[in-house]
């Protein structure tokens, strides 16, 4: 069944549920957000996505109100929220460390935000139940936090913070605490569950893959600023800066300098070697530095020079990292530039033919590489 | 391994062995002894070298007497009941001291909670005794305290405070806070600021956070010191002796009496004996309690 697209960020008439508005908070000299405007639409899952220090976790703070702006206005559906406090917003949050009440079972820790709404007794029975079901903990309801295992007490840190129906979910690294497999099957929870209540999400995490997976959009943040807000297939595809690239997947980038051609640009990046071209919307003048990016799966990888490739580059190969699914070879160009190409193991290790110090073929399409001018 | 394991808990053993169970049921012999003009001043004395026969006299002439004694004269059981109020209230007083001033501490920036740490600590680096001295210097008529309620006006005559129940009140207080405020001082230290940010969140003002989150979560805290000041306070004698009057009644001012003016040694070991028997209650809920903590840490 075909579905309409939800991207709310493209349409003009849309009114946003947050809206940052030059933004700037400061810690004495630090500044952790600097000048920085955002919306985010009901229903969103957006994701935060940075290093430790980028200010992420600031701006999940200063929406649950535990932190005001130094200067600038955060608007909860139109309202300025400077002087509300944090019990008082339709904001709930999901800590890092869960935050579970020690001396409450699973249920009065649910049952926590209901009792205090001042919610009569058969209400709170029936949506603790409902929030249970929600997060099957049916059958934990009266344990203690520290009697049950860390994925249950993620849920229960997650049911107590859906309980009072928040118009805005914030989760801080929801899913740290947890091992990778487990990390997988919640992630899609999440995101089962945030479609099912219809609650907008923020979720802040340093985990690219994490954010790729849940979010609907992605903001890649740096130093206080928000560096390229898109939906996690653009913010792959088509990163605006070397950062982002960098920090989404894994990439290689190719510094040179450009050469208008035909509708794009040559890019000249080693004495003596023939220039790549790409295809690009992107406006360079003529001579300027600019960085190739290309993706690793992008480049093929053969041991004949390949006929009719729009790039193509002899090298050898020095290392080789066996994924299973996929093996990374790392080939040396002349002049010494590594790069990095991916092939899936669609055969058996016995039958393929590349191996360390064999002179292969690198080659990609004009649309394969992304040219960025920083 | 069991062997090993035997030898390292034998130093223990022994030490409760040599200093705490042999010296109690010497106690429990004299307090079944009767009372004599001799040295030691009761009958019988064990002769071990005598035999049997000696023995069996021994045996008999032990009894319950003192014990019945105890309950027939009203001042014991007054002088019990009236340590365990007095311990009582001053426990709650010095709940009601203590809990502010370990909760500051637990709040204030870390660079400052050792040194707030030692000056809780710092009084016992003075004789005790000297401290309750002290005491009466600034509590007495012509004391420190009156002087300055008469110079700022408050009072036009200088009130009785040393020998009263309030000046041993203030003394314990005075003497047992930082057992008071050490044990809730560490569960308050270890409480996670994310708990609080989560009720905040979660609805609650700052006031029903911390009634619902912080007192909860520092109970243990609270049980600990109040036991650590209870326990102690039932038996003492230094604080009621020196700051207390006439009709300040502790079971330990009793037993000095008993043991030093009447020279009763046996009569003093029974209500030793019987203030062990009460205590017993009160140290067994402060095992189950620190227990309980333990387990809930792990």
């Amino acid at each position: 069944m075909a579905q309409t697209e939800f991207a709310p960020w493209n349409d003009p008439e849309a009114k946003p549920l947050i809206q940052f508005k030059n933004v700037t908070k400061r810690f004495g000299a630090f500044t952790a957000i600097d000048d920085l405007t955002q919306d985010i639409y009901a229903q969103e899952f957006f994701a935060l996505l940075g290093p430790s220090g980028c200010g992420k976790t600031t701006m999940m703070r200063m929406l649950a109100g535990f932190e005001n702006p130094t200067e600038g206005q955060i608007l909860l559906s139109g309202q300025n929220m400077a002087e509300v406090p944090p019990n008082k917003r339709a904001v709930n949050m999901m800590f890092q460390s869960y935050a579970l009440f020690p001396h409450l079972s699973v249920w009065d820790n649910i049952a926590f935000g209901l009792r205090r709404a001042r919610m009569p007794k058969p209400e709170i029975d029936a949506r603790v139940d409902e929030m249970l079901r929600l997060t099957r903990l049916e059958k934990f309801a009266k344990r203690k936090p520290h009697q049950i295992s860390g994925g249950q007490r993620q849920r229960v840190a997650l049911a107590r913070s859906l309980a009072k129906a928040p118009k805005l979910l914030l989760l801080d690294e929801p899913l740290g605490a947890l091992d990778a497999k487990l990390r997988q099957d919640t992630q899609f929870e999440l995101m089962d569950i945030q479609e099912k209540t219809g609650t907008t999400f923020v979720i802040v995490t340093h985990d690219q893959e994490e954010a790729m997976t849940v979010a609907s959009r992605v903001a890649v943040m740096d130093e206080g600023r928000i560096v390229q807000v898109a939906t996690p297939a653009e913010i792959y595809e088509a990163p605006n800066t070397v950062y982002v690239a960098d920090f989404i997947g894994d990439v290689n980038i190719i510094e040179g300098a450009a050469t208008p051609s035909g509708d794009g640009y040559d890019i000249a990046w080693a004495e003596g070697q023939a220039p790549f071209h790409a295809k690009t919307q992107t406006k360079l003048s003529n001579g300027q530095r600019c960085y190739l990016a290309i993706r690793p799966e992008k480049i093929g990888i053969a041991t004949e020079k390949p006929e009719g490739a729009d790039n193509t580059v002899q090298g050898k190969i020095i290392d080789i990292a066996y994924l299973g699914n996929l093996s990374t070879y790392h080939v040396e160009l002349p002049g010494g530039k590594m790069i990095k190409a991916q092939t899936a193991n669609t055969r058996r290790l016995s039958r393929r033919a590349l191996t360390w110090e064999d002179d292969v073929w690198l080659s990609w399409t004009n649309t394969g590489s992304v040219v960025l001018d920083r | 391994m069991k062997l090993r394991r035997f030898f390292l808990l034998l130093p223990p053993y022994l030490w409760l062995l040599a200093l705490f169970l042999v010296p109690f049921l010497i106690v429990l012999k004299i307090s079944l002894s009767d009372i004599a003009l001799a040295i030691p001043p009761y009958t019988p004395t064990l002769d071990i070298g005598a035999g049997w026969d000696s023995f069996r006299t021994f045996l008999s002439g032990l009894d319950f007497e003192n014990f019945v004694f105890l309950t027939q004269d009203d001042l014991y059981w007054k002088a019990y009941l009236s340590s365990l109020r007095i311990a009582f209230i001053a426990t709650a007083l010095t709940l009601l001291v203590g809990y502010p001033i370990a909760y500051g501490m637990a709040q204030s920036a870390a660079e400052w909670r050792p040194t707030l740490m030692m000056l809780v600590i710092l009084p016992f680096w003075t004789s005790f005794l000297i401290r309750v001295y002290s005491w009466m210097g600034i509590l007495s008529t012509e004391g420190f305290l009156n002087q300055l309620l008469l110079w700022i006006g408050v009072i036009d005559a200088p009130l009785t405070i040393l020998n009263t129940n309030v000046a041993v009140y203030i003394g314990i207080v005075y003497t047992y806070l930082p057992f008071m405020i050490l044990p809730i001082y560490a569960t308050l230290e270890k409480l996670d600021e994310s708990l609080l940010e989560a009720a905040e969140d979660l609805g609650c003002s700052r006031i029903t956070a911390f009634w619902l989150i912080t007192i909860p979560l520092s109970r243990s805290g609270i049980i600990a010191g109040c036991f650590l000041v209870f326990i102690p306070t039932i038996g003492e004698f230094v604080i009621p002796s020196l700051l207390g009057g006439s009709q300040t009644l502790m079971i330990g001012k009793v037993l000095w009496e008993e043991f030093f003016n009447n020279r009763d040694w046996p009569v003093a070991s029974a209500v030793a004996v019987i203030l062990l028997l009460i205590l017993i209650v009160p140290i067994l809920l402060f095992q189950r309690n620190q227990q309980k903590q333990q387990e809930a840490e792990q």
